[in-house]
């Protein structure tokens, strides 16, 4: 961390709920005025990303994120258990498109997700730099997760071939093992590096012809809701990448015992709230995958959302 | 239909009758009372309970065997802990493999007599036990057996490391083949273990505590504890346990994972199914009749990737349907020691009664019940061969797995209603398609969501062959070179 972000002192992953932010300042209230004859600036709104769409969340709540000066920089939504269920329906619905695409085309598009990425790289350096990282340290983060997409693109047509095998079975079948996408992944991403965080979470997750929602950083959400506008206009298909913002401790629950979610990604967090997902999970015996260590990329991380599939067929005339 | 274009329908009303074909026991020795096999000699249970294990062909005892406790369950983690510690993680990966390769020529060696205890103890046909059950055990070990100074090669860029001590919970529908799936490949990974066999069928297993000492492992190095379910969530909860391998229902496999939550131990679960097999119209229909009864009728239907859900083409339905009844009829329900048998024994009571009481559900349900009229003995739990045709999807005899041989059918029309239906479960063990179109095979078998795809052939096993479940049908694999990382960090 290069330096600490009041909004993430404040609202660690795991801790309590935040009040409802009546009493944080509205983002109107900090907007800077021009000097005279000056333009007006155009402030973002930031929303949630479900369906290849941009809608607010449907509770029509909001919580405030600050800027290291204790400035408000934003209104996030504070998204819902039914913003998640909707989300949880998008996933679902781009599932057999996504996951059917030929690998040469994901990895195409985690491609042009990374080109994307490359092309707006100020706009996340500035966004990392409002919410208190130095320049350096933004740029930086943005180049590595710029990399790590382009990391996992080349992967996507990889994988299968070091993972899948033919089995020498002893009777007269031809008999092979391949891999196929889990399904739809829940994600709780990393509150750590916010951008580059999240993109390492989520790449292997889609790499793999997965469907996702996930629950941007609590402490910064900015980078990851922003993300969702590179993916827009990545040929990423609607509904494959569902991007929600919110509190933690209120979505955790949801994320974990959906009965129509596959697998579960746990970003960091701690032992309790681990075993409150893991104990939720086990209602559809999902999939628990806790990421500990931010900067691990390889293709087992793929092979954690994959499911063997084996095949017989009898050799004969 | 015209006469001409009536399907072949195969005779089996001949006056021919089998004569009996048992089976002898006499070389076999099973002891009146076993013990717990912990660091290498079986030893009494701390509070002294022992329980019976009864023959579900007579309902009489073959013998007692012990009930351990926690305190049991303790002292064999101390001692797999022990073996783990002072010999099994530092012995040469090569020499571990040998003594594997050791238990595998000692079972094949013995493998009648194991073929017999399995039939008494456990109900299924001697024909299944003999050619499936104890070679499919043997030939694990001996597969495994060559891993274990080979398992860098299967994890490219990462060091492979054991775990420690494995606790494994084992079903009583393939016993032995069962124990040789979970200690094999534990064993070959570096790890030790604590086994324990399902309370209804732990003859082999027993038996396995003696090839293992005839074997010569270091005492400890595998540990076979007898019980309950008491027993085996004492196993889950040891703290000083891994890894929980696990074979058996969703809802046990369920309260496993919800036991482990916020523990670091690793787990794999193998559960429950309610398998599709998917017959198009363009099958060799006579060969998908045999499928469909391999599918469902293989070990009584106590199988958990058993193909319970028929889902047969609606242009051929009628046909098929009735080839399936013919040959049904053929099916010889009665001793398991009978080399001519080919249904033996519902496992236990408690299961017969499970079973009928789904016949009666399906029934009430509205489902039309089909039963052959085989003769079943008087003594011994029995049930024929069953269909139920006029089913709904949402149907429990449709949802719900049974575990005995009993089978619903349901049509459909085309490849799209065919998938629809199969995937229609909260299960993902396995899946047949029957069709003479290649083609057909890789777009049916890559929509049906499950593990394990049997294309024109059904209920086939091979150590090297991975098997394992999606969605509530299990997690990780066992076997072949995927089922290693079950047992293994890898760093």
């Amino acid at each position: 961390m290069e330096k600490t972000i009041k909004a993430e002192a404040r609202a660690a992953d795991t801790g309590s709920t935040p009040a409802p932010s009546a009493a944080a300042k509205p983002k109107a209230a900090k907007a800077s005025k021009p000097a005279s004859g000056a333009r007006l600036g155009i402030e973002k709104t930031y929303k949630l990303y479900i369906g290849g769409k941009f809608p607010r969340t449907e509770s029509g709540r909001y919580f405030t994120v600050e800027d290291a000066k204790g400035d408000v920089v934003a209104n996030m939504c504070r998204g819902s258990r039914k913003d998640f269920r909707e989300a949880v329906v998008a996933a679902r619905g781009a599932l057999n498109g996504w996951s059917a695409a030929s690998a040469y085309l994901r990895s195409q598009i985690l491609y042009r997700i990374a080109e994307m990425l490359e092309g707006r790289a100020e706009q996340y350096v500035l966004e990392l730099q409002q919410m208190g990282a130095t320049k350096r340290a933004a740029a930086k983060e943005v180049t590595e997760a710029i990399d790590c997409l382009v990391y996992y693109a080349g992967w996507a047509d990889k994988y299968q071939q070091i993972f899948s095998s033919v089995n020498p079975v002893a009777s007269s079948h031809f008999n092979f093992s391949i891999l196929e996408p889990v399904g739809v992944v829940s994600l709780l991403a990393s509150k750590e590096k916010a951008l580059l965080g999240f993109v390492a979470d989520l790449a292997p997750i889609i790499a793999g012809g997965n469907t996702v929602v996930a629950l941007a950083s609590e402490a910064n959400p900015l980078p990851a809701i922003s993300f969702a506008e590179a993916l827009h206009s990545s040929d990423v298909p609607a509904g494959a990448v569902n991007i929600l913002s919110g509190y933690r401790s209120e979505l955790t629950e949801h994320f974990a015992s959906h009965m129509d979610v596959n697998a579960i990604v746990v970003s960091g967090g701690d032992v309790k709230e681990r075993k409150v997902i893991q104990e939720l999970a086990a209602n559809n015996i999902k999939r628990v995958i806790v990421r500990k260590k931010l900067g691990v990329y390889d293709p087992y991380q793929i092979l954690d959302l994959q499911e063997t599939k084996t095949t017989w067929h009898p050799i004969g005339g | 239909m015209d006469k001409a274009n009536a399907p072949h329908k195969l005779n089996f009303d001949t006056s021919w009758e089998y004569a009996e074909a048992p089976e002898s026991t006499d070389h076999i020795e099973i002891k009146k009372q076993y013990g717990l096999f912990i660091a290498g000699e079986f030893v009494p249970p701390k509070k002294g309970k022992y329980f019976d294990t009864i023959n579900p062909a007579t309902e009489k005892v073959l013998a007692k065997v012990a009930q351990s406790d926690a305190s049991d369950i303790d002292r064999a983690v101390k001692a797999a802990r022990h073996a783990y510690d002072t010999h099994w993680s530092k012995m040469k990966a090569a020499e571990r493999g040998k003594y594997i390769y050791r238990i595998a020529r000692i079972i094949q060696e013995r493998a009648r007599e194991f073929a017999v205890i399995e039939s008494l103890d456990g109900g299924k046909p001697i024909r299944e036990s003999r050619d499936v059950d104890i070679p499919l055990a043997a030939a694990h070990f001996f597969y495994s057996a060559g891993w274990a100074d080979k398992i860098d090669y299967a994890f490219p860029c990462r060091t492979p490391a054991p775990l420690g001590v494995a606790g494994q919970i084992i079903p009583w529908n393939f016993p032995l083949l069962m124990a040789a799936w979970k200690i094999a490949p534990a064993l070959a990974c570096g790890n030790t273990v604590v086994l324990k066999p399902a309370e209804t069928t732990p003859l082999t297993a027993l038996k396995l505590a003696e090839v293992i000492q005839d074997a010569g492992l270091p005492p400890g190095v595998v540990n076979i504890v007898t019980g309950d379910g008491a027993t085996g969530a004492a196993i889950v909860d040891h703290g000083d346990i891994d890894k929980i391998a696990f074979t058996g229902s969703t809802d046990v496999g369920r309260v496993i994972q919800k036991a482990l939550a916020g523990t670091e131990k690793k787990y794999t679960l193998e559960l429950g199914g309610k398998a599709a097999n998917i017959i198009f119209a363009d099958a060799a229909i006579d060969q998908a009749v045999e499928g469909i009864v391999n599918a469902i009728f293989f070990n009584q239907g106590h199988v958990c990737c058993a193909g319970s859900r028929l889902l047969v083409q609606e242009s051929v339905a009628e046909e098929v349907i009735a080839k399936l009844k013919d040959r049904m009829q053929t099916l010889i329900v009665g001793d398991p020691l009978d080399k001519n048998t080919d249904i033996g024994a519902i496992n236990s009571a408690a299961q017969l009664e499970r079973i009928n009481a789904y016949l009666d559900l399906g029934k009430k349900e509205g489902a039309a019940m089909y039963q052959t009229n085989s003769k079943t003995p008087d003594k011994g739990y029995w049930c024929r061969p069953t269909l139920f045709t006029d089913v709904a999807q949402s149907h429990r005899v449709v949802r719900e797995e049974i575990f005995g041989p009993v089978l619903a059918i349901q049509t459909f029309r085309t490849l799209d209603e065919a998938v629809t239906k199969a995937n229609n479960t909260q299960y993902g063990l396995s899946g047949g398609v029957w069709t003479d179109k290649g083609a057909k095979i890789f777009k049916v078998g890559s929509k049906i969501r499950a593990g394990v795809i049997w294309a024109n052939t059904f209920n086939k096993f091979d150590p090297t062959s991975p098997f394992g479940g999606y969605k509530e049908s299990g997690v990780g694999r066992e076997g072949g070179m995927h089922g290693l990382s079950a047992y293994l960090k890898l760093q």
